[in-house]
């Protein structure tokens, strides 16, 4: 039997509520207003009192109230049927929430995450006498491209052996299909889902290994310059505008990745939308299947409950890590982790804690490392291996990356690509900032090649403020050589046209080939007469080099213009005068 | 089960607390004093004690004012009878028409569940340049003017909504000036819109809290016609009010400020008003337009900086232009690829030409001598802010664009540009006699 309370104090989405029995830190409850129960979380206990954060709007709610307790922390089904879905923070399955209550979420609506009357073509892997422990797979079901793995429950301590196996054939979800027995003679029954509590990490593995392979995301400025690493984890903190959001919705298209979770995290719901609707229509070259066969939505936007959000974030890494217990590897994808964290603030507050800096609270920094520090590459129970690579973004108050959040994300993550708002206001997409930016993963290009071309961004920006101060006249025209080098790697190769079906995604092999080009010419001491002959010497190979993004790297044309491009390069008085 | 009392045993700001029971959180509550009567409503609970912010603000309430809780929270009228009337921030009428009564709505409903909203698609037009071409609005999008006190951003809201092609115009005023309630009044009615415009009007001049409640009553009204299928137009000024008056209701609560005063939860506030905007699967739509001023016209200011997280975009409205640096439609691309072939190209390179030209300006300031490119550039620069920036302009989009070709072609080689020769080839105007791609 559960706890029962009493509401004692209402304060925004956060109650004081007198309780009789036990309760646990962080135990589901329902707060009662009529016959509509309110999902709510416990915060802090206190005596005989708790304080609990509402997941939903708190209007109507009164002293005196009944509270009930579930016993359970806030966790999710885990099974098939989750790729392509859309949950809110709370998992609820947004289409079908909708098919239930229309245009608007209604308050003490929970729908179960799986549905209960799919039938999956189940395979047995195990037999009978087998010993498994958790996370061995029992069997296999078809989901979309992939075959998900029934695993033995993550929570199931020590081996087991199997009593009885399901036949191959069609079940649901809470249909039995396996028997276990553990070495204290506890029988467990396995159905296809299990339920695991969000804030809890699945810990299911032989080994956690170093992040070392590329993920490639085919935008060249990552992979080439502030690459990721599968397995890795790392930040886009930029001001408003600036393209965090556009850049994760690039990446979620074209990471080389499985699944892919995106968590919409206290932004703007006309974004997911356009994922939403966009997804089941764009084809996956990896795959020729829908892009949203390997995406799940986690979807809690700005007007959404605020205290759902920091739930939405363990929500979606808890299902990454199912996925990656199955040995794929898996991108999450959060967008704006500062939102969880004002979530966090806005609760620290209610509950009257001492404030840290902009009144965040001061455990902020150690939830958040223990957030990037559920990604990794891991070496499983069977001997395969998985990987959640996560990619947050920073929304820092006035773009001014020294606060609380993007300090606290920069200390744990692998890389760190920092949009600007001047290459933003350039229209210079995507803004990361090739001279603050980051990362401690290899490229997908030879390292040298990167270096060298760095130097020349660098020096590039060096000559460029001597400019503002001495003129161009006074500028010795080596410099200007070099600062026109620097442009055009920038306008070439660091800029990319999201919109463009062959620019807006290049793959590591058009990146070494396209690169190593650049790197050649870069390294060609070029001189000119006069710094008018090499403007327009460099506005030509520009022009010709955006014009051979744009070509198909198959396509005869591109080694043609490449051809072109190496002509004017050997003989640039050609272009001038 | 008593609903009247009254004992109040603090007052401070414009919050008053009792002991009461029975009452429900976010309940609304009439403070009967002296002076007259308030609305309030119920914002903490704890034990039978009970917190109300007044809307009327407190000032002349005594201890022993009549305190009668309502039992629902704050409703409006919705009907059609509401086209063409005015009202105050609290909902009474403003002009001599009757008392509306029938057909109460809540304010400030649920979210809409995103499966259920669709991608917006739809250009809407203004004849203004700098917003058709190189921002475009969008319908069902939610943007602000960012502007500093003084720029005529209420005069460019009227001008964008008479000239949108909607249904519906809600105009939600707070702490709007007399003058410019007028303005707008005499505008929308001169132009013929008033038939199909509410107005729910917050003046300077009234108690501040009033002005937290005209966001939600406004966009409760705009949330019902466009249920019904209407496509409406949502003007909000200023948003900086709202702000500020939920920042005088933190600090009374002794809420700990996040930011310069500002309560922590100001971008959950502001969201849950923006997000209203939606393009509705099956139904009608809601375009939110906002004036946010900026004290000390500064853009990391609390209330712009978090606006700009919450937004699709914003137009800097400065020395009485809009601004190509800064401003923003999110939702531009949604539309600008169905325009016309070259609407993209012509909208980045004249922006990234412009910043060029900012930096010869710069250049030309401290002293430097002008290169053939600078000189280019300044004649550009000159163009482009006396035939694209320039407010007075209206034209439709097509022709800026073709505008926009000729100044190209008057200033560039074509090479000069970076624009893709395909397109080139299409569009750059023959007439100025340059050769193109050699
Ligand atoms: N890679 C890009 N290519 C072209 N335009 C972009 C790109 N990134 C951002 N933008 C433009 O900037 C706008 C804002 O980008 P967004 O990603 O929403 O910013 P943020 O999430 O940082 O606030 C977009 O709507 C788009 O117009
Ligand atoms: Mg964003």
């Amino acid at each position: 039997m559960s706890a029962t309370g009493k509401i004692q104090g209402v304060n925004g989405n956060m109650l004081t509520v007198e309780f009789d029995d036990a309760v646990g830190q962080n135990e589901v409850g329902y707060a009662w207003i009529g016959d509509v129960g309110l999902m709510c979380e416990v915060v802090r206990v206190r005596g005989k009192y708790v304080d609990m954060q509402v997941f939903e709007d708190t209007t109507g709610l009164q002293v005196g109230g009944k509270v009930e307790f579930s016993g359970n922390l806030l966790d999710v089904e885990l099974g098939p049927g989750l790729l392509g879905q859309v949950f809110d923070g709370l998992r609820n399955p947004l289409h079908r929430v909708a098919e239930k209550c229309g245009f608007f979420l209604k308050r003490g609506t929970y729908v179960e995450a799986l549905p209960r009357d799919s039938e999956w073509a189940f395979t047995p892997v195990v037999k009978k006498g087998d010993e498994v422990s958790a996370g061995i797979a029992l069997g296999t079901v078809p989901e979309g491209i992939f075959a998900h793995k029934i695993m033995v429950p993550f929570g199931i301590k020590g081996p087991c052996s199997v009593e009885e196996i399901a036949e191959a054939g069609k079940y649901t979800v809470e249909k039995k299909i396996a028997q276990l027995k553990d070495e204290r003679g506890v029988v467990h029954e396995v159905t296809m889902v299990q339920n695991w509590p969000v804030k809890i990490p699945i810990s299911c593995h032989k080994e956690r290994l170093k992040p070392t392979e590329p993920l490639v995301t085919k935008v060249r400025i990552i992979d080439t310059f502030f690459p990721v690493a599968r397995g890795g984890t790392y930040c886009i903190p930029g001001p408003f505008g600036a393209g965090k959001t556009v850049l994760q919705q690039i990446t979620s298209r074209h990471a080389d990745v499985d699944v892919v979770v995106v968590a919409a995290c206290g932004e703007r719901a006309g974004e997911v939308v356009e994922t939403i609707r966009e997804f089941p229509e764009l084809v996956d070259p990896r795959t020729g299947r829908s892009l949203m066969e390997r995406t799940v939505i986690i979807c809690n936007t700005s007007s959404m409950p605020v205290a759902a959000r920091e739930a939405s974030v363990y929500t979606a890494v808890t299902l990454a890590e199912y996925y990656r217990q199955m040995g794929l590897s898996v991108l999450l994808l959060a967008d704006s982790t500062s939102r969880w964290a004002q979530a966090l603030r806005e609760a620290s507050g209610r509950l009257e804690e001492i404030p840290g800096e902009e009144a965040f609270p001061a455990y902020l920094e150690s939830v958040v490392a223990s957030f990037y520090e559920r990604g990794g590459v891991l070496t499983l129970p069977d001997g395969s291996t998985g990987s959640i690579t996560i990619g947050g973004t920073v929304s820092p108050a006035g773009g001014n990356f020294d606060e609380p959040v993007t300090q606290s994300t920069l200390k744990v993550v692998g890389a760190f690509h920092g949009l600007s708002r001047s290459r933003s206001d350039a229209r210079r997409y995507p803004a990361i900032d090739p001279l603050e930016s980051w990362s401690r993963y290899p490229s997908v290009v030879d390292s040298n090649d990167v270096a060298m071309a760095r130097e020349i961004l660098k020096k590039g920006n060096d000559v460029a403020q001597m400019m503002k101060v001495v003129g161009e006249e006074g500028t010795p025209i080596e410099d200007f050589v070099t600062y026109m080098k620097a442009e055009y790697v920038d306008s070439t190769y660091l800029q990319q046209d999201a919109y463009d079906k062959v620019d807006g995604a290049s793959p590591a092999e058009r990146q070494k080939h396209v690169f190593g080009a650049l790197a050649r010419i870069l390294a060609t001491p070029l001189t000119f007469e006069n710094k008018e002959d090499g403007r327009r010497f460099f506005h030509r190979l520009t022009h010709l080099t955006k014009d051979w993004n744009r070509l198909e790297m198959d396509s005869a044309d591109f080694g043609k213009l490449q051809g072109e491009i190496e002509d004017i390069v050997s003989n640039p008085t050609s272009v001038s005068g | 089960m008593r609903r009247v009392y009254h004992r109040i045993e603090n007052i401070s700001g414009n919050v008053i607390n009792l002991r009461a029971e029975d009452v429900t959180y976010r309940e609304l509550a009439e403070v009967t004093s002296r002076r007259g009567m308030s609305l309030a409503q119920v914002i903490r609970l704890k034990g039978d004690e009970v917190s109300l912010q007044v809307f009327a603000g407190s000032r002349g309430v005594a201890t022993d004012a009549q305190v009668r809780f309502l039992g629902h929270t704050m409703r409006v009228p919705f009907s059609d009878s509401l086209l063409g009337r005015i009202f105050t921030g609290g909902s009474v009428p403003r002009d001599k028409g009757p008392v509306l009564s029938d057909n109460l709505i809540e304010i400030g409903g649920p979210p809409v569940n995103p499966v259920k909203r669709i991608i917006p698609s739809k250009m809407v037009r203004t004849g203004i340049p700098m917003i058709d071409v190189f921002n475009t609005l969008v319908e069902s999008q939610k943007l602000p003017i960012f502007a500093a006190a003084g720029e005529p951003y209420n005069q460019l809201l009227a001008r964008i909504a008479l000239q949108a092609e909607v249904d519906i115009i809600i105009l939600g005023g707070m702490g709007l000036k007399y003058d410019d309630y007028l303005y707008f009044r005499d505008t929308l009615d001169e132009q013929g819109a008033l038939a199909r415009t509410v107005m729910f009007v917050h003046t300077a001049a009234d108690p501040v809290v009033e002005c937290l409640l005209v966001p939600d009553i406004s966009l409760a009204v705009a949330e019902n016609f466009a249920l019904a299928g209407k496509r409406v137009l949502v003007l909000l000024t200023d948003m900086t009010s709202f702000a500020d008056a939920l920042k005088e209701i933190a600090i009374t609560m002794e809420q700990i400020p996040s930011n310069r005063g500002y309560p922590g939860d100001l971008y959950s506030q502001l969201a849950s008003r923006y997000e209203k905007a939606v393009d509705f699967d099956t139904a009608g739509s809601i375009s939110i337009l906002a004036a946010t001023t900026m004290p000390g016209d500064d853009v990391t200011h609390p209330v712009p900086d978090n606006t700009g997280y919450i937004t699709e975009g914003q137009f800097y409205l400065r020395d009485g232009h809009i601004e190509p640096f800064g401003s923003l439609s999110r939702l531009k691309q949604q539309v600008n690829g169905k325009t016309r072939d070259d609407h993209r190209t012509i909208m980045n390179t004249m922006i990234q030409l412009f910043a060029a030209y900012r930096e010869s300006l710069e250049k030309l300031a401290m002293g430097f001598r002008m290169s053939p490119w600078d000189e280019k550039l300044l004649k550009y620069g000159k163009r482009f802010e006396h035939e694209m920036m320039d407010l007075s302009v209206n034209i439709p989009l097509e022709q800026a664009l073709d505008l926009g070709w000729a100044i190209l072609a008057d200033c560039f080689e074509p090479m000069e540009t970076g624009i893709h020769s395909s397109l080139i080839d299409k569009f750059w105007p023959k007439a100025a006699g340059v050769e193109t791609n050699p």
